[in-house]
C-alpha cells in the first residue's frame, strides 16, 4: 500500500555516508575480559547496586535494581565477577567520570535462569513492571525507560515504528531490520495490542530499499496490516515531533507532548528488545553498534554493553591518522578524543575522526542575519535571535524564544555561511537555565525550611510558657489546698488570697 | 447659587469617590508587604546572617524599610544586587567588601570520627540541614545545606569543614562557545 508523507518545514541533507558500513552484516563482537557499566544509562534516575565487590553474578542478572518509576534495571551482560564499583570514565562531553560497576568476565557466558513470561495473559501494569526489570530503554538514542511510555491510558490512535535513521553514518537499526525484521514484526504486533494502536506506521527512509523489502516482506509472512511509510532522505525525518508529522500530518504544540494526541513512537531497536524482553526473558544486556568513519573495515558489531569504545573501534582497524571520535552521528553525537569509555545502551554509533574526514570548523565569523539558519530549523525556531540572547547571557530572553523547543538538531550550525557554532551556544545557554532553575528552586526550599524552623521555635517558646503557667498554676493550687487544710476554711482563703 | 450647585457637586463626587476607596482600602487589602516579599525572593535564602540581619528575610524586611543598603549581601554577590537595584529603581552600587562576585556553591561536612555529639551545630543551622542526637554522630544533609557556615563558629571541636560538592556529568554545564 503506498502512502505519501507531509513534508516536515527546515531540515538540511548532509551526505548520508552510510553505504560503507551498511555492506556487511552485523557480527559478534569477542567477549572483552572487563566490561564497565555506568550506572546511569537511561533518562531519569539510575538505578542502585544490588551486588557487592567479589560477588559472582551470572549473565542477564540483575546488578542495579530500578527504585523510582522513570528509571530502568540494569543487568550483566555476562559471567563473570564484580572487581569494582566506583567511579569510571563516560563517554560525556564533560570526560568527568560516573559510579559505574566492573565485571572480570569469565568466558563461561553462564546464563542466569530466567523464564520468559506468559506475557499474553499479563496485565498492562505487570508488563510494565517486565520491561523496566528488563532494562529496556530507547535504543534510538535518547533512552528514555520504554516502560513509561506504555502508560498511556487513553487508546492510542497511531503507533509509529521509527526505522527512519536519518543521521549520517548510522546504519544499525538499517542491518538490524535486513537481519532480524520477523523478530521485530512480532515486536510490533505486541506494542500494538499493548497500546492498542488503530494504526500502526513504520517509517523507513527512502535510502534503505533492502530495509523496507525486508520489513514488508516479514510483515506478509506474519499477515500483519502494517503500513510501512518510505520517507524522502531528509535530516532530521527521525526526529520525534518531525516524524510524527510526517506521518500524520499531527503538529503537537510547544509542551505537548505527542502522547496526548494519540501517537506513541518507539525506534526498532527498542521494539526489537522488548520482543526479547518479553518472549525470550532476555534483558537488555547488548546492542548493535555502527563502527565507521576512518576505520578499514566499516561494520555494525553486536556488543555487549560496557565493552570499551577503543576495543570496539580496534576491531574495525582505524587508521593511523585518526585523532578521535564521535558517540553518535556526526550531527548530534558527542565528539570526544579517543576513549576507553564503554559502550551503554544509548551508543549507537562510534565515527572514528581525521582531519581528513571531519576538518576542523572554520573560525566564527560574525552573524549576518542572512536568516539562513531559521529556513534550516525543523522546529520552526528563530537560531539568530536564539544565538543573539544566549550570546549576550540574556537566558530569559532566550527562554522567551523557545529555547526549550530547540532539539539541537544541528541544522542550523549546519547551514550557518559564518560558521558560528548555533547548538554550542544554546547547549550553553540552556545549562544555564537550568541551573538556576535549580538554584531557585533550592532557595525556595531552603526559604520555606527556615520559616518552618522560625515558626517552631515561636511555637516551642509559646509552648514552653505555657507549661510553665499551668506549673506556676498547678503549684498555686496545691499550695492553697494544704494551706486550706491546715485552716480548714479553704474558700475564703482562696478569695482572701486573690484579694492581697 | 449656581456656585452653590457646582460645590455641592463637586462635594457629592468627593465623597463618593472617597467612599469607593475607603471601600476597596478595605476589601482588597494586601496582607504583608509585597515589596518585601519580591525583595525577599531574589536573595539567596542562605539564611547565613553575613548582612548583619538575622536571615534573608529580616534583610528584605530592612531594605524595604530603607534601613539597609542592598549591597550586603555576599551569597548573592554583584548579580542579586544588580537585580535588587532593578526591582527598587536605585543605583547599582558595588557590593561592600565579600559580597564582591557571587559565591560558588559550597556545603559544610562533618568530620565524624571528631564529632562528639554535642548538637550545638544543629542548634546553629538555620535550615534544619543538620541531624543527629546528644552524644550521636551529626551528619550534614547535603541537598539541604545552604553553605551559610553558621555551624562553624559553634562547633567545640572544630569538626566541621566547608568544602565544594564535586561536579558530575548531571550538575556539568556546557561551556560559553569560544572560551
Amino acid at each position: 500500500m503506498l502512502r505519501t508523507s507531509f513534508h516536515f518545514p527546515g531540515g538540511v541533507k548532509p551526505d548520508s555516508n552510510k553505504e560503507a558500513s551498511a555492506r556487511d552484516p552485523i557480527a559478534f563482537a569477542p567477549l572483552p575480559e572487563r566490561l564497565a557499566l555506568p550506572l546511569k544509562q537511561s533518562a531519569g534516575v539510575a538505578p542502585s547496586p544490588v551486588v557487592r565487590v567479589g560477588e559472582r553474578v551470572k549473565k542477564g542478572q540483575v546488578i542495579a535494581a530500578a527504585e523510582q518509576w522513570i528509571s530502568a534495571s540494569l543487568h550483566a551482560p555476562t559471567s563473570g565477577r564484580i572487581a569494582d564499583i566506583g567511579n569510571y570514565p563516560l563517554a560525556h562531553p564533560s570526560g568527568l567520570p560516573a559510579p559505574a560497576i566492573i565485571i572480570e568476565t569469565d568466558g563461561l557466558e553462564e546464563w542466569q535462569e530466567r523464564p520468559p513470561p506468559d506475557w499474553q495473559r499479563l496485565a498492562p501494569q505487570e508488563v510494565q513492571q517486565y520491561l523496566q526489570q528488563s532494562g529496556v530503554v530507547g535504543l534510538g538514542g535518547a533512552v528514555f525507560p520504554s516502560h513509561v511510555k506504555l502508560d498511556a491510558e487513553a487508546r492510542m490512535e497511531e503507533l509509529i515504528i521509527n526505522g527512519a535513521e536519518c543521521e549520517p553514518y548510522v546504519t544499525c537499526d538499517d542491518r538490524l531490520m535486513r537481519e532480524r525484521a520477523a523478530e521485530i514484526v512480532s515486536g510490533i504486533a505486541l506494542l500494538r495490542d499493548l497500546t492498542g494502536a488503530g494504526q500502526t506506521l513504520i517509517a523507513i527512509e527512502n535510502n534503505k530499499p533492502e530495509a523496507i523489502r525486508a520489513m514488508r516482506g516479514a510483515i506478509s509472512e506474519h499477515r500483519e496490516n502494517f503500513t510501512v511509510v518510505t520517507l524522502p532522505t531528509r535530516y532530521p525525518a527521525g526526529s520525534l515531533r518531525q516524524l510524527i508529522y510526517a506521518l500524520t500530518g499531527k503538529r503537537a504544540p510547544f509542551n505537548v507532548l505527542p502522547t496526548a494526541m494519540g501517537v506513541q513512537c518507539f525506534n526498532v531497536a527498542t521494539v526489537y528488545s522488548i520482543w526479547r524482553a518479553l518472549a525470550h526473558g532476555e534483558p537488555v544486556a547488548r546492542r548493535v553498534v555502527t563502527v565507521s568513519g576512518n576505520v578499514r573495515a566499516p561494520r555494525n558489531w553486536d556488543v555487549p554493553l560496557g565493552m570499551s569504545m577503543e576495543a570496539l573501534l580496534q576491531l574495525s582497524g582505524p587508521l593511523s591518522d585518526t585523532n578521535g571520535l564521535i558517540v553518535g552521528g556526526p550531527m548530534m553525537g558527542t565528539f570526544l578524543p579517543l576513549t576507553n569509555a564503554p559502550i551503554t545502551k544509548g551508543s549507537n554509533c562510534l565515527i572514528a575522526r581525521s582531519p581528513r574526514l571531519f576538518p576542523p570548523r572554520p573560525p566564527e565569523s560574525p552573524c549576518i542575519r542572512c536568516t539562513a539558519c531559521a529556513q534550516a530549523c525543523p522546529q520552526g525556531l528563530q537560531p539568530f535571535e536564539l544565538y543573539w540572547w544566549s550570546r549576550a547571557r540574556d537566558f530569559d530572553k532566550a527562554a522567551r524564544y523557545a529555547l526549550s523547543e530547540c532539539i539541537e538538531c544541528g541544522c542550523c550550525a549546519y547551514v550557518c555561511p559564518a560558521s558560528i557554532p548555533l547548538v554550542h551556544y544554546f547547549r550553553y545557554a540552556k545549562g544555564e537555565l537550568a541551573a538556576a532553575a535549580r538554584e531557585q528552586k533550592m532557595a525556595d526550599d531552603a526559604k520555606s525550611r527556615f520559616e518552618f524552623r522560625q515558626f517552631r521555635a515561636e511555637r516551642e517558646k509559646t509552648e514552653k510558657a505555657e507549661k510553665l503557667a499551668k506549673a506556676a498554676a498547678a503549684q498555686a493550687a496545691k499550695r492553697a489546698a494544704e494551706e486550706s487544710a491546715a485552716s480548714g476554711e479553704p474558700e475564703n482563703m482562696a478569695s482572701q488570697e486573690e484579694r492581697h | 447659587m449656581d456656585i452653590l450647585a457646582a460645590v455641592a457637586v463637586m462635594a457629592l463626587g468627593a465623597l463618593l469617590l472617597g467612599a469607593a476607596l475607603g471601600y476597596a482600602a478595605i476589601r482588597f487589602k494586601v496582607e504583608g508587604n509585597p515589596v518585601t516579599d519580591k525583595i525577599n525572593a531574589i536573595l539567596p535564602q542562605t539564611q547565613c546572617g553575613q548582612c548583619g540581619f538575622p536571615g534573608c528575610k529580616p534583610y528584605a524586611e530592612a531594605i524595604s524599610a530603607g534601613k539597609a543598603e542592598i549591597n550586603l549581601c555576599p551569597p548573592g554577590g554583584s548579580e542579586g544586587t544588580r537585580k535588587l537595584a532593578e526591582l527598587l529603581g536605585r543605583d547599582f552600587v558595588p557590593p561592600a567588601g565579600e559580597a564582591e562576585t557571587k559565591k560558588k556553591r559550597v556545603i559544610a561536612v562533618i568530620v565524624e570520627d571528631r564529632c562528639i555529639g554535642c548538637t550545638l551545630c544543629i542548634q546553629a543551622c538555620p535550615v534544619d540541614a543538620i541531624v543527629g542526637a546528644a552524644r550521636q554522630m551529626h551528619t550534614v544533609v547535603e541537598s539541604l545545606c545552604t553553605g551559610c557556615e553558621l555551624c562553624l563558629k559553634p562547633c567545640p571541636v572544630e569538626c566541621i569543614d566547608m568544602r565544594t560538592p564535586p561536579e558530575t556529568p548531571e550538575t556539568w554545564r556546557w561551556p560559553e562557545a569560544g572560551k
